[in-house]
């Protein structure tokens, strides 16, 4: 029922009085209620208070905001029997009294509320009545304020206007004072020596002046100024050219200058003489201390000194200029590159000299210390003036001096293996002038390896500082690729290798083949150093060097199988050499005794001649010497007969017995035929042939060339009976004391029988000594 | 005809190589003799003779008679150094030193260079010299394996040389680039330059190498001698130790090579 008191309030006040008349017309009304409830934003069910499933616009619904009256009724009236009826009709009059009792206490409740609002309304208007006297009271003061204020602005306009002007003329008269005042105010500045007041008080007033020297008054001014900045110009120019004072200070009398309005390019030269009278100044001390006196400072002072002094000036000196003649553009920027370039160039110039002088010491780290500071002194003005391009020259200089320092590490490295060889010499010389036992060859040898070792690995340390992380240009492409394999590969420790084995090989070219020259044992050392080199020193020093400097560059480096069998050849050349100069000295000891002796007129052999002795001593001692350097190496099965060794009679009697024949008494053909049917069977005998690295090798060698050279030189003789037979005691000498040296003794036997064959053949009166008699002088020998 | 008896162990004779064989050299020991064989006596004159000074018993080893200069001058060797001799006067004209490391067995003289000289020796090599300038030979071979006892120019085609070893070896050579013939025979070329099939021959064989022409290994001993036909040129001789005596041609594609 509440609704029924609020829900048709705000729309029952249009809808009510029109309703009974308009009854025809409820689709309108309803849509007007519709508009309504849609403006209040109700929605039609909320506004029922009903659940929206009922229709809210039925008519019939009492408490429906659509309620008609009639069609209630009507609708009652057809459709309830009476009894309903009856029952509707009291229920609604017992509804209508419930509503007439409620409403008649709400007003009872509120009653005092309604009374006292009408109180107060009615206090309200008295109040604001009062208030709108007031108000009006208030706007009539404004007006009369607004017209006084009027009137004394009115009053005042003409006054303020005249202060505005003498603002104006006392601002431009303390204008004109301070231009009046300038002269004098230079001079004072001038005379005081602020420098930078004066200018500015200058530069100030300048345009002014210009603007009015028509007038004469102002005229005079700025001649007075004029004269006075001229001579400020002149003091400044006197105290720049002075010079005395630093680079700093110049810079600002530059600037002054600049300031007063001097013509810059003048400036410009000017500043650049005078930075280059005081860079030459450091030159020239410089050059002094590098002197053609030898007290030189050492070399990282003097780089020191050059890079504070000259390379910081020149910093100093670039970066002025930079600031004070940004305003000349490329032109400057060229004039500056073109300066220093040249300067940098005389700085170069000395330090390649000092540097020139400390090619030939061995201290690399103060060097390569001093390298970098240079290089990284130069970094700054690099930087600066890169037209210039002083850092790429003092990369160059530093790239110069390392390649230098390996030339000289090289020279160092070759200059040691030549003393190593000298000291081997004075060692091989010295037991036989002191008669007693040196150091041995196998020592030596040791010695002299690692000797050569140490010092290439001194040189790979040494030139390793050029490369270290901490030296400035050491990431510069060049120390980081070229250095690392052509330089110091190839050309320190390739080339090094190289010119030992050229040094080597020289040996065996020497004119001197009497085998005057060089020291047999030199030989056979050496030969042996070159061929420990192929097998693991060269593997293991490139190895070394790979390690230390990190190859990155792809160029072709030698490989080393090639320096390998560089050296292998070396060594197979210096082997084979020493064959021949062994094999020479015995040879001319056994051409000699052949030559000089008169065969013919000999006495019957008694004895081994001397001369044999010594050839198998100086065999056996070669042997020795040899046996302390190389390996024994292979002989032919045979030889390893132990009957042999023994010297047993058997043993020589079985030799005996072998080339007996060719010696019996018999027709000289018959020895021919038997000879020659001999040599059909048995190889020929190649007499300088290479040798293998091996001692039976190289003995093999020397006595093949020994035993030939007999035959050829009996075989120029004429020999007697007893010369014959004095041959062939000597030869089965030999044949006894050589055969274990070889590594085919058959060999000896064949070369031996043929030299007494050639002698029996070269004999008128070939009669052999018994075979028995032959063995017992030789045992007694 | 008789010589006067020797001073000492005559080493060899040389006779004079042409003219009218009226002069012979006689080497012993350390004296050059030179003879004069005058037709109207039996008796030999000693025309000229000179000797060696120095230490220790210097011997002559071989001595050649020079086929030029109206054969006025004689080269002889004792052990490693080569002189040269004018007969005029018997004056040494010039001496290389150490010509070679060990004795010098042999000597001759190219027939159609008048300065040129082979010599060979106990260091197996064989050289070559200008006699002008005679601090480097101007050609070393070193082919054998022993001592080269005997070197020989050929009589005609003087890039022939044939060497003899106690390697029992003989190895004739082909010394074109210090022969007297041009290289490739430049005539004859401009005569075949029309026939086309041998040009490229020619080119392949050009520039000319010194060459091995080919090693005779049929002697079983030492080769002492060697030397060549003075009849045909094509035509050499070799004798060793084993009384062996080989007698060999040169190869008919070289001859052809040579002549054509």
């Amino acid at each position: 029922m509440a609704a029924v008191a609020a829900g048709p309030g705000p729309g029952s006040g249009p809808g009510d009085s029109p309703e009974g008349p308009e009854a025809e017309a409820p689709e309108r009304r309803r849509k007007a209620h519709g508009m309504l409830k849609l403006y209040y934003g109700l929605s039609e069910g909320e506004a029922a208070g009903r659940p929206s499933g009922s229709d809210p616009l039925d008519p019939t619904d009492l408490n429906g905001a659509h309620f008609d009256p009639e069609v209630y009724l009507d609708k009652l009236r057809r459709e309830c029997p009476l009894a309903q009826l009856m029952d509707s009709e009291t229920d609604m009059v017992r509804q209508i009294r419930a509503l007439d009792s409620d409403m008649q206490t709400l007003v009872y409740e509120n009653y005092n509320k309604f009374i006292s609002a009408t109180d107060t309304i009615r206090k309200m208007k008295n109040d604001f009545r009062k208030m709108e006297d007031e108000m009006d009271r208030l706007a009539t003061n404004m007006a009369v304020i607004t017209d006084f204020s009027a009137r004394i602005s009115a009053t005042l306009q003409d006054r303020h206007e005249r202060i505005t002007k003498l603002a104006g003329v006392h601002a431009l008269l303390r204008k004109l004072q301070f231009l009046f005042e300038l002269p004098s105010r230079l001079t004072k500045c001038v005379e005081l020596g602020a420098y930078g007041q004066a200018v500015r008080y200058q530069g100030r007033a300048r345009a002014v002046l210009q603007q009015y020297q028509h007038l004469p008054s102002f005229r005079a001014i700025q001649d007075d100024c004029q004269v006075i900045t001229a001579r400020l110009a002149q003091q400044l120019r006197q105290r720049f050219r002075e010079g005395g004072s630093g680079a700093p200070e110049q810079a600002e009398c530059v600037e002054l200058l600049l300031a007063l309005g001097e013509p810059a390019e003048e400036l410009c030269e000017e500043f650049l003489a005078h930075a280059r009278g005081r860079l030459e100044a450091e030159l020239r001390s410089l050059e002094a201390e590098l002197g053609p006196s030898p007290p030189a400072p050492d070399v990282l002072e003097f780089t020191d000194r050059g890079g504070s002094g000259f390379v910081g000036g020149l910093c100093q000196v670039a970066s002025a200029y930079q600031e004070l003649f940004a305003a000349q553009g490329p032109a400057g920027a060229e004039k500056l590159a073109a300066f220093a370039r040249e300067l940098g160039g005389r700085y170069f110039a000395l330090v390649e000299r000092r540097l020139a002088q400390e090619q030939g010491g061995g201290d690399n780290s103060l060097l390569v210390r001093a390298l970098d500071r240079f290089h990284r002194r130069l970094r700054a003005p690099g930087a600066l003036l890169a037209a210039a391009g002083l850092a790429e020259a003092a990369t160059e200089i530093v790239e110069r001096v390392a390649r230098e320092r390996l030339g000289h590490h090289l020279q160092g490295l070759r200059s040691a293996f030549l003393g190593c060889l000298t000291d081997v010499r004075q060692a091989l010389a010295a037991p036989r002038l002191a008669g007693k036992e040196g150091p041995g060859l196998a020592e030596l040898l040791a010695n002299v390896a690692s000797s050569i070792l140490s010092h290439i690995k001194a040189s790979l340390a040494a030139v390793h500082l050029f490369t270290a992380k901490e030296v400035s240009f050491s990431n510069k492409p060049y120390f980081r690729g070229e250095f690392c394999s052509q330089g110091v590969r190839e050309g320190l420790i390739v080339g090094f290798i190289r010119s030992m084995c050229q040094t080597a090989q020289s040996f065996c070219d020497s004119p001197g083949e009497k085998g005057g020259a060089t020291p047999p044992a030199l030989l056979l050392l050496l030969s042996r150093l070159c061929l420990d080199y192929e097998t693991a020193t060269i593997s293991y020093i490139l190895t070394l060097t790979d390690e230390q400097f990190l190859v990155q560059d792809q160029s072709p480096v030698t490989p080393v199988s090639t320096l390998c069998a560089e050296a292998r050849e070396t060594a197979r050349r210096l082997l084979t050499h020493y064959v021949k100069v062994q094999g020479l000295v015995i040879s001319q000891m056994l051409r000699k005794s052949v030559e000089t002796r008169d065969w013919l007129s000999t006495l019957e052999p008694r004895n081994v001649r001397a001369v044999m002795k010594r050839v198998v001593e100086d065999t056996t001692a070669i042997d020795v010497q040899v046996g302390l350097l190389y390996e024994e190496g292979v002989r032919k099965a045979q030889s390893s007969d132990s009957s042999k060794r023994t010297f047993s009679v058997y043993s020589s009697s079985r030799q005996q017995g072998r080339y007996a024949p060719s010696y019996t008494p018999s027709a000289p053909m018959d020895t021919n035929l038997l000879s020659n049917i001999q040599k059909l069977f048995s190889e020929r005998i190649d007499v300088f042939s290479p040798v293998e690295f091996n001692k039976v090798s190289v003995l093999t060698g020397i006595i093949k060339i020994s035993l030939k050279t007999l035959l050829e030189c009996v075989r120029l003789r004429t020999f007697g009976r007893f010369g014959l037979q004095q041959v062939q005691v000597d030869c089965h000498f030999l044949q006894l004391y050589l055969w274990r040296f070889v590594a085919d003794e058959e060999l000896v036997h064949l070369l031996l029988d043929e030299v007494v064959a050639s002698a029996a053949l070269r004999c008128p009166d070939p009669v052999p000594m018994e075979p028995s008699v032959v063995e017992v002088i030789c045992e007694r020998g | 005809m008789d010589f006067p008896p020797p001073v000492a162990a005559e080493r060899s004779v040389v006779w004079e190589p042409t003219g009218d064989g009226r002069r012979v050299i006689s080497l012993a020991d350390s004296h050059i003799l030179l003879w004069d064989l005058q037709e109207s006596s039996s008796q030999a004159v000693l025309a000229g003779s000179a000797s060696l000074e120095g230490k220790g018993q210097l011997k002559f080893t071989a001595g050649r008679w020079s086929p030029h200069h109206t054969c006025t001058q004689v080269a002889t060797a004792n052990d490693t150094t080569i002189r040269g001799w004018d007969t005029r006067s018997m004056s040494q004209i010039y001496c290389i030193e150490n010509a070679h490391g060990q004795l010098v067995r042999d000597l001759d003289f190219n027939p159609n260079k008048q300065y040129y000289l082979a010599s060979c020796g106990d260091d197996c090599k064989v050289k070559f010299w200008d006699t002008r300038n005679v601090t480097e030979p101007v050609k070393t071979l070193e082919e054998h394996s022993h001592w080269v006892w005997s070197v020989r120019y050929n009589h005609s085609h003087d890039q022939l040389v044939l060497t003899g070893s106690s390697d029992s070896r003989v190895i004739l050579s082909n010394m074109v680039s210090i022969s007297s013939e041009p290289f490739g025979h430049l005539v004859d070329d401009d005569d075949l330059s029309d026939q086309e099939e041998r040009r490229p021959e020619e080119k392949s064989q050009e520039p000319p190498q010194d060459s091995v022409i080919a090693t005779y290994e049929e002697h079983e001993d030492s080769v002492y001698a060697v030397d060549w036909s003075s009849a045909d040129p094509w035509l050499f001789a070799s004798l060793s130790y084993d009384g062996r005596l080989v007698i060999n041609r040169v190869p008919r594609a070289l001859k052809y090579h040579i002549l054509l």
